[in-house]
């Protein structure tokens, strides 16, 4: 088996006295799809973040691209792309602008940019609306546009927050079709979301509740497991044990 | 609209608050009906300065009147004020000032006992005409008034506040537009970025920078076009300033949004910033005349530096030359504050 590209031991993030994010350990392959499902307030995001670099840990080991979290943070960003629950491109800038800003921060050249740039606006089909304002684009084409951006520059891992948070049936399908043509080219993605058909497309699902991971394996694994015919009755099982939830 | 507040302030604050004073009401309290009484009373109104608004015998009346508010100085002229300084050579007089406002007060007994003591000088140049029956020693205080010789307080005040409307786009926005970016949440977006931290601060430094410029420039048009005020120095010494005490101030913006997560502590943080910062910086009252400690939190204030700098480019004529010291400070200030923000500003929280 090849070197996992993201590795956690023990992995823990307190604020105070609570535990926000509690031991966790596992790895992630390269290329695979890896769901990252909990209920609110179970410590997902607090993990992405620190995986991403934006958040120290207290305690534990982790790797991500074969870079260390707590020295080498910087040198992990140049190999990550990143989508955060919030929509965070410019909405005061236009499709085009965005994508060139975001492309200029992580060193494209000018040829590269631009090639992209119009590869990217041809894939998502926003011809019309690449010199839009963002600002004015409906959530789930600011969404697709999101996470073109976030794989512009090729990243070995793309962690995806949420990313069909609030979006339609059908855009979510056309979201999930262009995260199997990433995965497809070689790109790892880690994607928390609250969809458990979503989760069926994951090649592997954890489930965190209260700060740990509960269960880890293939969705048929889980449902097998968990003596359950889908997705939605395994999470049921293992959330309703949660003591602790965001009401 | 962030151009047009500073410089309706450049615009309006002059004009009203302008220090000189007319119209001071005045009551007179005469007890004396004499014509060297009428002469004097005569004199304040002539002067411009005082409006006679009640001229009366009882002091009982026009105390009530100062009660109203509606007089700011009492002028008494006791009984046989003509016949003391005719046959003495020496006679009193009363001024009572209604202090509430306290700059009017002070003013207005300052010009009353002024006018009164030029009356004194007529009435004896009167009598030196007629036999000289003593010799009078007379000292005679003469003033000039350098750079400023009209006194003219739109001159004093404007380069003031174009020193304070820079800072305050400097500091606000730069401050409001980070903040503004942690609670979009493209802040986020910038962080997981392998961007480093002085690239980012340069991206947000220059663009803020230049709108500074651009505002120093605008401020300085109004300046002609509305009061008729040219620097009598040179413009390079000028924007050779604004250039650097710009990098500082957009350094303590910097720094402020390092710490503020939203923008309603930015603003009231530098809101807070600017209170001191205007009122140690020598804008309305001279440092000279402030507590030794205060004079000493001058010093650490950049904005007095600027303030100083460019009244005294604009009134004086200062040169490059004479401002070195000043602009070493500033440039201190720029390398503090910056290296503060950079050293402060986290892409990954703690």
């Amino acid at each position: 088996m090849a070197q996992p590209v993201i590795h956690t031991h023990q992995l823990t993030r307190k604020f105070g006295d609570f535990v926000a994010v509690n031991a966790i350990s596992f790895d992630v392959q390269p290329g695979e799809i890896f769901g990252f499902l909990g209920a609110n307030g179970a410590g997902k995001t607090t993990a992405m973040r620190i995986l991403c670099g934006l958040l120290s840990p207290t305690s534990g080991e982790a790797t991500v691209a074969g870079f260390d979290v707590y020295r080498q943070n910087e040198e992990i960003k140049k190999h990550i792309g990143y989508m955060s629950q919030k929509f965070s491109l410019y909405e005061n800038l236009t499709v085009r602008e965005n994508i060139q800003f975001f492309g200029g921060i992580y060193g494209l050249s000018r040829q590269e940019l631009k090639e992209k740039t119009n590869n990217l606006i041809e894939r998502v089909g926003l011809h019309d609306e690449a010199d839009k304002l963002v600002g004015s684009l409906p959530l789930g084409w600011k969404q697709k546009i999101s996470f073109s951006v976030a794989i512009l520059h090729r990243p070995k891992i793309v962690f995806l927050d949420e990313p069909t948070g609030g979006v339609d049936p059908i855009t979510r399908r056309q979201f999930w079709d262009m995260i199997y043509d990433a995965a497809h080219e070689g790109i790892t993605l880690f994607v928390t979301t609250h969809y458990m058909d979503e989760a069926e497309y994951c090649d592997r699902v954890s489930i965190m509740v209260d700060g740990a991971i509960a269960a880890l394996d293939t969705p048929a694994g889980l449902k097998k497991q968990f003596n359950a015919t889908n997705m939605d009755e395994v999470f049921l099982q293992l959330a309703r044990g949660a003591k602790r939830s965001d009401g | 609209m962030i151009l047009m507040m500073p410089i309706i302030q450049l615009i309006v604050i002059p004009l009203a608050a302008d220090y000189e004073i007319k119209q001071i009401s005045i009551s007179v309290v005469d007890q004396d009906h004499s014509p060297y009484s009428q002469k004097l009373v005569h004199k304040l109104t002539a002067s411009g300065y005082f409006q006679l608004v009640e001229y009366t015998q009882s002091y009982a009346q026009a105390s009530k009147t100062v009660n109203n508010g509606n007089t700011d100085l009492i002028l008494t002229i006791p009984q046989h004020f003509e016949r003391d300084l005719i046959k003495s050579n020496k006679a009193q007089l009363h001024l009572a000032a209604d202090a509430v406002n306290g700059v009017r007060a002070g003013l207005g007994t300052a010009y009353a006992a002024q006018m009164i003591g030029d009356f004194n000088r007529e009435v004896r140049e009167e009598w030196m005409l007629l036999p000289k029956f003593n010799e009078i020693p007379q000292i005679e205080i003469t003033s000039a008034n350098w750079f400023n010789q009209h006194f003219d307080y739109h001159l004093f005040m404007v380069p003031g506040i174009l020193a304070i409307l820079v800072t305050m786009v400097g500091c606000f926005l730069t401050a409001l537009n980070i903040v503004a970016e942690k609670e979009v949440g493209t802040i986020e977006q910038i962080n997981v970025s392998p961007i480093k931290k002085y690239e980012f601060i340069l991206g947000k430094l220059i663009p803020f920078w230049v709108l500074g410029m651009v505002s120093i420039t605008l401020g300085m048009v109004f300046a002609f076009l509305i009061f008729r005020i040219i620097p009598v120095g040179s413009y390079l010494t000028i924007y050779a300033f604004s250039a650097v005490y710009l990098l500082g101030v957009l350094g303590i913006g910097l720094l402020i949004s390092t710490f503020a997560d939203t923008q309603q502590q930015a603003t009231l943080f530098s809101f807070f910033c600017m209170m001191v910062f205007i009122l140690l910086g020598g804008l309305y009252t001279p440092i000279e005349s402030m507590p030794e400690w205060a004079q000493w939190l001058t010093r650490i204030n950049p904005p007095a530096y600027f303030i100083k700098v460019i009244r005294a480019v604009f009134i004086k004529g200062s040169s490059f030359s004479d401002l070195i010291p000043d602009f070493l400070a500033m440039i201190g200030f720029a390398i503090l504050f910056n290296a503060l923000a950079v050293f402060n500003y986290r892409k990954r929280s703690a």
